[in-house]
């Protein structure tokens, strides 16, 4: 059964010309932030919405959590229509915006017993949720002060605990980890790692190549307010191409080096400047071990040797065009 | 039922805050108190009253306690406009709560906070001479219609907080609207002085008939000058309550429909 199902969403801006630049006298502008934008996310399993900035993953998460209605398009969640029963599908889902949305004044047990009574918990029960969620969390330390003296990623996991409260047929996190240093992104990834476990279908954004990668069954490649691209990250770098052979040496040795690939595998490529060598191969570990033996044999010695799959870096690149963080505002 | 539950809980988390930052609480009862003791002595001396045997101080009291509630819609949009610059109103729209609880739980969390200033505020005004004179149960009766003038001025507040959505811009607009309002009033000095045409304004301005109805309550006599005879000079209890209700029926139905649709970019 698909969890999620957005169909041919299309939603438009109007800037206001008063966000236009100075001395610019520009007409109001439409933003097509989603543009006929179709994805479905089978029960159970986790899609990542990949896509650079302004892509259009928040607005997809707007629409899919009734935040924002579409201007045209249908989506359900849960099989409930978003835009005709939002109240239905807000008692089935979780949100964890792109932004910690907690009161900042409060501490982190007032905040999550203030969520737990707005799910009309009783005071007992959700005072006993706020602490169980607190120690998943490892919050329990800070429970007592206010969010304000929270690091980043303490903050991004209190948001994600009280959209936990109640636990959700479906889970929307939008960039759970952007802003966060390597240590904070580890843990958000444990902590996400171990929600996936636990049978949660789950629906995340994120800019990340290396996340998708990491937490996603399947991803969906987004770009300008449409998907250019789904599969699982092994069939998304299978289009761009199977692995390569590459051999980094000292410049007098390409000559031989080119000998010694061409055998392995015909269309080789030279790079002079980085001293490199490479050449796709279909046979895995068989080609790496013959070009090392073959080397050994010509007693060359390389700086660097090894089979490469192409990156989703790579992949994003060949499908957009252009690279996946640099996109301009 | 839910929609009251819900109400509640916003409610009391606004409560929550005031004692997890308690110098929110002190400098909004400091600011009011510095107002009545500014006009106490610093105006107080040269304002004539008008009436023989009344001083300024009596006039002045009512006058402040109604500017200082009408300012609770500062608070209201100020503190809605946080809330949608930190996403925390997108949270609750995406949650299962009733669709009024997050503005009417603001508004009476506003409310309440106005009983410990109007507290305060009556204290202060006592140590420095004020004195209503008319019976208890019309001076209860006059904090209760100061409170609320106070909760139905905040649903101003709710939109303007609701619409700008920047915590800065939210306290110039009110600024901007409330300011004028209390000051083209009989708040501070009688309108008598005014130009013709700004003491028709003033009279009609509901800060006037509110500060006239509570004086009236606190046991004074208002005095007029070219307006003596219209509708709120004659009945200013009556004239501010029409005024609070109008405020209600305008303006909670706009506040509930501009959260519904409300995103925080
Ligand atoms: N409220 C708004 N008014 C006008 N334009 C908007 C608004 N919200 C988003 N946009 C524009 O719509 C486009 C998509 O925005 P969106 O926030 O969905 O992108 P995103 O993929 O989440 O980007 P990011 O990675 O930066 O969070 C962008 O061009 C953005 O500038
Ligand atoms: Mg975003």
């Amino acid at each position: 059964m698909k969890s999620v199902i957005a169909r041919d969403l299309v939603k438009v801006y109007k800037v206001s010309s008063r966000t236009r630049s100075k001395g610019e006298k520009s007409a109001p502008k439409e933003v097509r932030a989603l543009d006929g934008l179709s994805l479905d996310v089978e029960e159970g399993t986790v899609l990542s919405v990949l896509g650079p900035n302004g892509a259009g993953k928040t607005t997809l998460v707007r629409v899919l959590t009734t935040l924002l209605t579409p201007d045209s398009g249908e989506a359900s969640v849960a099989g409930v229509d978003v835009i005709k029963h939002p109240d239905e599908v807000r008692k089935v889902i979780g949100l964890s915006g792109q932004y910690a949305a907690v009161d900042e004044t409060l501490t982190g047990w007032d905040n999550l017993v203030m969520f737990a009574r707005l799910y009309r918990m009783s005071s007992a029960a959700a005072s006993a949720r706020a602490n169980e969620l607190l120690e998943q969390f490892s919050l329990s330390d800070a429970a007592r002060r206010p969010i304000k003296t929270y690091s980043g990623g303490m903050r991004r996991r209190l948001d994600l605990a009280a959209s936990l409260i109640v636990k959700p047929k479906v889970l929307f996190l939008d960039e759970p980890t952007t802003g966060l240093d390597p240590r904070g992104r580890q843990e958000m990834w444990g902590v996400i790692n171990s929600l996936v476990d636990s049978g949660v279908t789950l629906l995340l954004t994120t800019q990340y190549l290396e996340e998708a990668d990491q937490l996603a069954d399947e991803i969906a490649v987004v770009d300008h307010g449409k998907v250019i691209a789904r599969g699982t990250s092994d069939q998304l770098k299978r289009e761009v191409g199977g692995e390569r052979l590459e051999i980094v040496v000292e410049h007098q040795h390409i000559p031989a080096v080119r000998e010694i690939v061409a055998r392995i595998s015909p269309n080789v490529v030279i790079d002079e400047d980085l001293r490199r060598i490479s050449a796709p191969v279909s046979t895995g570990t068989k080609a790496l071990m013959e070009a090392v033996k073959a080397l050994d044999d010509a007693g060359i010695h390389p700086l660097d040797l090894g089979l490469k799959r192409p990156s989703l870096d790579d992949v994003f690149l060949s499908l957009t065009g252009h690279v996946a963080e640099s996109e301009e505002k | 039922m839910n929609a009251i539950n819900d109400s509640l809980v916003i409610m009391k988390r606004q409560l929550l805050q005031l004692i997890r930052i308690p110098e929110v609480l002190i400098f909004s009862t400091i600011q009011p108190v510095m107002f009545v003791l500014l006009f106490r002595y610093v105006f107080g001396g040269s304002i004539s009253t008008g009436i023989p045997g009344v001083d300024y101080v009596q006039l002045l009291m009512p006058g402040i306690f109604v500017q200082t509630v009408a300012f609770t819609l500062a608070g209201t949009a100020v503190g809605l406009a946080q809330d949608m610059e930190k996403g925390l109103i997108d949270r609750f729209r995406s949650m299962p709560i009733s669709r009024s609880a997050v503005v009417v739980g603001r508004a009476l969390g506003d409310g309440a906070l106005n009983v410990v200033v109007l507290l305060v505020m009556g204290l202060a005004g006592f140590v420095v001479g004020w004195r209503p004179s008319s019976s208890i149960f019309s001076i209860v009766g006059g904090f209760a219609f100061l409170l609320l003038f106070g909760f139905s001025m905040s649903w101003i507040g709710v939109l303007i907080g609701l619409s700008v959505r920047e915590a800065r811009v939210a306290n110039s607009a009110v600024f901007l609207t409330v300011f004028p309002l209390t000051f083209l009033s009989n708040a501070f000095a009688p309108t008598t002085g005014m130009p013709k045409a700004l003491q028709y304004f003033a009279e009609w301005n509901p800060v006037s008939t509110m500060v006239a109805a509570c004086r009236e309550l606190f046991g004074l006599t208002n005095i007029f000058g070219v307006t003596a005879d219209s509708l709120p000079a004659q009945q200013p209890i009556l004239m501010s309550f029409l005024y609070m209700i109008a405020l209600m029926v305008i303006f909670i139905p706009l506040s509930v429909r501009k959260y519904k649709s409300s995103t925080s970019r």
